[in-house]
């Protein structure tokens, strides 16, 4: 009747996943294979399709076409409870009427496992709950029911660990708190955690591997330093961390580099990081790898140099400060400066260069379409 | 830590309940004026008649003030079996009130959750038998039932009613008749409550490996105890006192006499006053022993 215990994490295979609603499309042939054992992040704005994907995989969702398997068992028609599968909900989904020992027993108790009290506290013990497991969950704070919540669905060791925004209602600090909680005992128990969020942080901060969502489809997959060094679209380099882009003709392409004339100027790329290499292309660089100088700099084939252009606004957010440059002619960019005690002393109106080492650049498939900036 | 509380700011905490509390006395006094005259009052004086005595002068209807402790004793043993069928009836109802209301509550609160347009006709179809006397639709039902109608003469042609049977009077159409009476009053709370529902509990009992049905039992039903208590208490204790439906001018018959009818008989036609107070006193006390012990085994102290 129900699915089996398993020994640790399965797989997960979406093929040609698609979901529409009466009037819009929310999940758009998506195909993603996550390995056993995985921290996979599922990243997006609100309305991307992330959580509908979720809700796919935990059979809460019929999907329109395509086949979900997991640990290779196609499971697409499966009902929820058929289903090797637990979710950590966004808002926790606490049983009001039932102690916190009983909501975390549930999933063992319809699984008529041996002993399901024994296994429930060893599950709140995980959590450091124990000494609250004869109360009522409206009693507990935000982030002890998010514990209870986990050690409900982990008790039940899923294949698969679904989390919708789970740490979307805790305050910052517990969330960091819980984010480091929740990746340790990832490691722990190897299963495979799906988590769906829209905080780049969190994602890039707990995951194996990230993949950002967008209009139903995934923009771009892989580990989080990847993504953020060499963003492939406008859209996941605005929306993972900041960038600065700019768009050109093409003026040069050869094996070693590319360069756009972007505006009079000559802005480079290596041709290693570059998606495409005709036309009108989009080179961006993150504001931390930019710099700005009081003094034009030389001339270097290994540096972008934009300037001249004034610093309109200066925001301290302590480990570094983040200055907005106006260029005429270019428009605004962003420099991060680390607060390291020799950050070039300037102040507002203060006129600057900018420049960055070409081998920073990277190069998109896509170009900006101005409603990156929304989406964050 | 415990003497800071026990500190200057004690005072000021309870200071503020205090103020509140004199708000909402003030607030509170009409309705308690109200209580005492037209409850307690009354209540006083039914007490008082269920204890009088037979007038000296031998007048009928004419009652002096005493402790006749006896009319109680009277009262249960004359009446024993209107009793014992007023809260069999009640319970009987009740159930099957409980049985078709709650289905049609979960259907408007759950299943057309996101249909307002069918939710609000729904709804109004459960309220509209309101709209017209509950003599009237009673006093409907006895002609729809009556020995010649053509629902009778139907079923005695089909062959699933014997020549010579009737429904009038029975313990059926007594039953039929407070069962239809009192479904809105059952539907209501119950829906009230699947309404609030957050479907998501259902969705996390679904997740954690449990079927539909099981779904049902621990999640959805418990959760919804407070409208089925509601609902029972809204159906029970008015059923129990009920006078109108198992009367003989209605669906009922002497066979079919509540304690309610006996009480009518006593006041208005036999002018024994202190029985039928009596009567009243005690169908008063049953129904709150009832129903302390109905609430308190139910367990939704928490829920309420």
């Amino acid at each position: 009747m129900s699915a089996d215990f398993v020994a640790g994490g399965q797989d997960l295979e979406l093929e040609s996943i698609r979901k529409e609603f009466p009037g819009f499309v929310a999940v758009d042939d998506l195909d993603l294979k996550i390995p056993a054992g995985e921290f996979f992040a599922l990243l997006g704005p609100s309305g991307c399709g992330k959580t509908t994907t979720l809700r796919m995989i935990a059979g809460l969702e019929t999907p329109s076409a395509g086949r979900i398997l997991i640990g290779g068992n196609d499971v697409t028609d499966q009902k929820p409870h058929q289903r090797p599968v637990n979710t950590v909900f966004q808002n926790y989904a606490l049983f009001p009427h039932m102690s916190v020992e009983e909501n975390v027993a549930f999933g063992l108790k319809q699984r008529k496992v041996d002993n399901p009290q024994q296994e429930a506290q060893a599950a709140l013990e995980m959590v450091e709950l124990q000494h609250l497991a004869a109360r009522r969950p409206q009693q507990l704070s935000g982030g002890q029911q998010q514990r209870v919540a986990l050690a409900r669905a982990l008790v039940n060791r899923p294949a698969l660990l679904l989390l919708d925004e789970p740490l979307g209602a805790l305050d910052l600090k517990l969330r960091r708190q819980m984010q480091i909680e929740l990746k340790a005992i990832q490691m722990e128990v190897g299963l495979t955690f799906l988590h769906v969020t829209h905080d780049q942080e969190e994602a890039m901060d707990m995951a194996d591997t990230v993949a950002v969502m967008n209009h139903g489809h995934i923009e771009q997959m892989g580990a989080p330093e990847a993504l953020y060094d060499r963003p492939k679209t406008a859209f996941v380099a605005k929306f993972l961390g900041q960038s600065n882009i700019f768009v050109g003709e093409v003026a040069e392409a050869d094996d070693a580099k590319l360069a756009i004339n972007f505006k009079g100027n000559r802005l480079a790329a290596p041709a290693a990081r570059v998606e495409k290499t005709k036309g009108k292309v989009a080179i961006g660089v993150r504001p931390e790898k930019t710099s700005f100088h009081p003094e034009k700099p030389a001339s270097d084939p290994a540096v972008n140099i934009l300037g001249r252009g004034t610093i309109t606004d200066i925001r301290f957010t302590g480990v570094s400060n983040q200055y907005q440059i106006e260029i005429p002619e270019v428009g605004e960019i962003t420099v991060f400066a680390q607060n390291v005690g020799k950050s070039p002393v300037v102040e507002l109106g203060a006129e600057v260069w900018v420049s960055w080492k070409v081998e920073h650049s990277f190069g998109l498939a896509d170009l900006p379409t101005g409603e990156e900036e929304v989406a964050e | 830590m415990a003497f800071v509380a026990l500190g200057p700011q004690a005072p000021v905490a309870s200071q503020k309940p205090t103020k509140t509390g004199r708000v909402a006395l003030y607030l509170l006094l009409p309705g308690l004026f109200y209580l005492g005259l037209f409850f307690l009052t009354p209540l006083f004086s039914l007490i008082l008649t269920s204890l009088k005595a037979p007038s000296a002068t031998g007048v009928i209807g004419r009652y002096d003030v005493a402790l006749e402790i006896g009319n109680y004793g009277y009262a249960l043993g004359q009446y024993a079996p209107q009793i014992f069928r007023s809260f069999s009836f009640a319970l009987i109802a009740t159930v099957i009130a409980l049985a078709i209301s709650y289905p049609i509550a979960y259907f408007i609160g759950v299943t057309a959750r996101n249909r307002p347009l069918l939710k609000g006709m729904l709804l109004t179809l459960v309220i509209a038998p309101f709209f017209i006397s509950m003599l009237l639709r009673t006093f409907a039902w006895k002609q729809i039932f009556s020995n010649d109608s053509w629902l009778l003469n139907t079923l005695k042609d089909i062959g699933l009613m014997g020549a010579d049977s009737y429904i009038i009077g029975t313990d059926f159409a007594v039953i039929f008749g407070l069962v239809y009476n009192f479904i809105p009053f059952m539907t209501l709370p119950i829906y009230a409550s699947l309404d609030r529902l957050d479907l998501r509990l259902v969705e996390a009992g679904h997740d954690l490996y449990a079927n539909s049905f099981t779904t049902f039992r621990k999640i959805t039903f418990p959760l919804s105890m407070p409208g089925v208590i509601s609902g029972t208490l809204l159906t029970f204790i008015p059923i129990s006192g009920d006078y109108v439906v198992a009367s003989r001018d209605f669906l009922g018959s002497t066979d079919t006499a509540m304690i309610g009818n006996v009480v009518e008989a006593n006041f208005l036609r036999i002018q024994d006053y202190p029985t039928a107070s009596a009567l009243s006193v005690l169908l008063m006390a049953a129904i709150v022993i009832l129903v302390s012990a109905y609430v308190r085994r139910s367990g939704t102290e928490d829920l309420l």
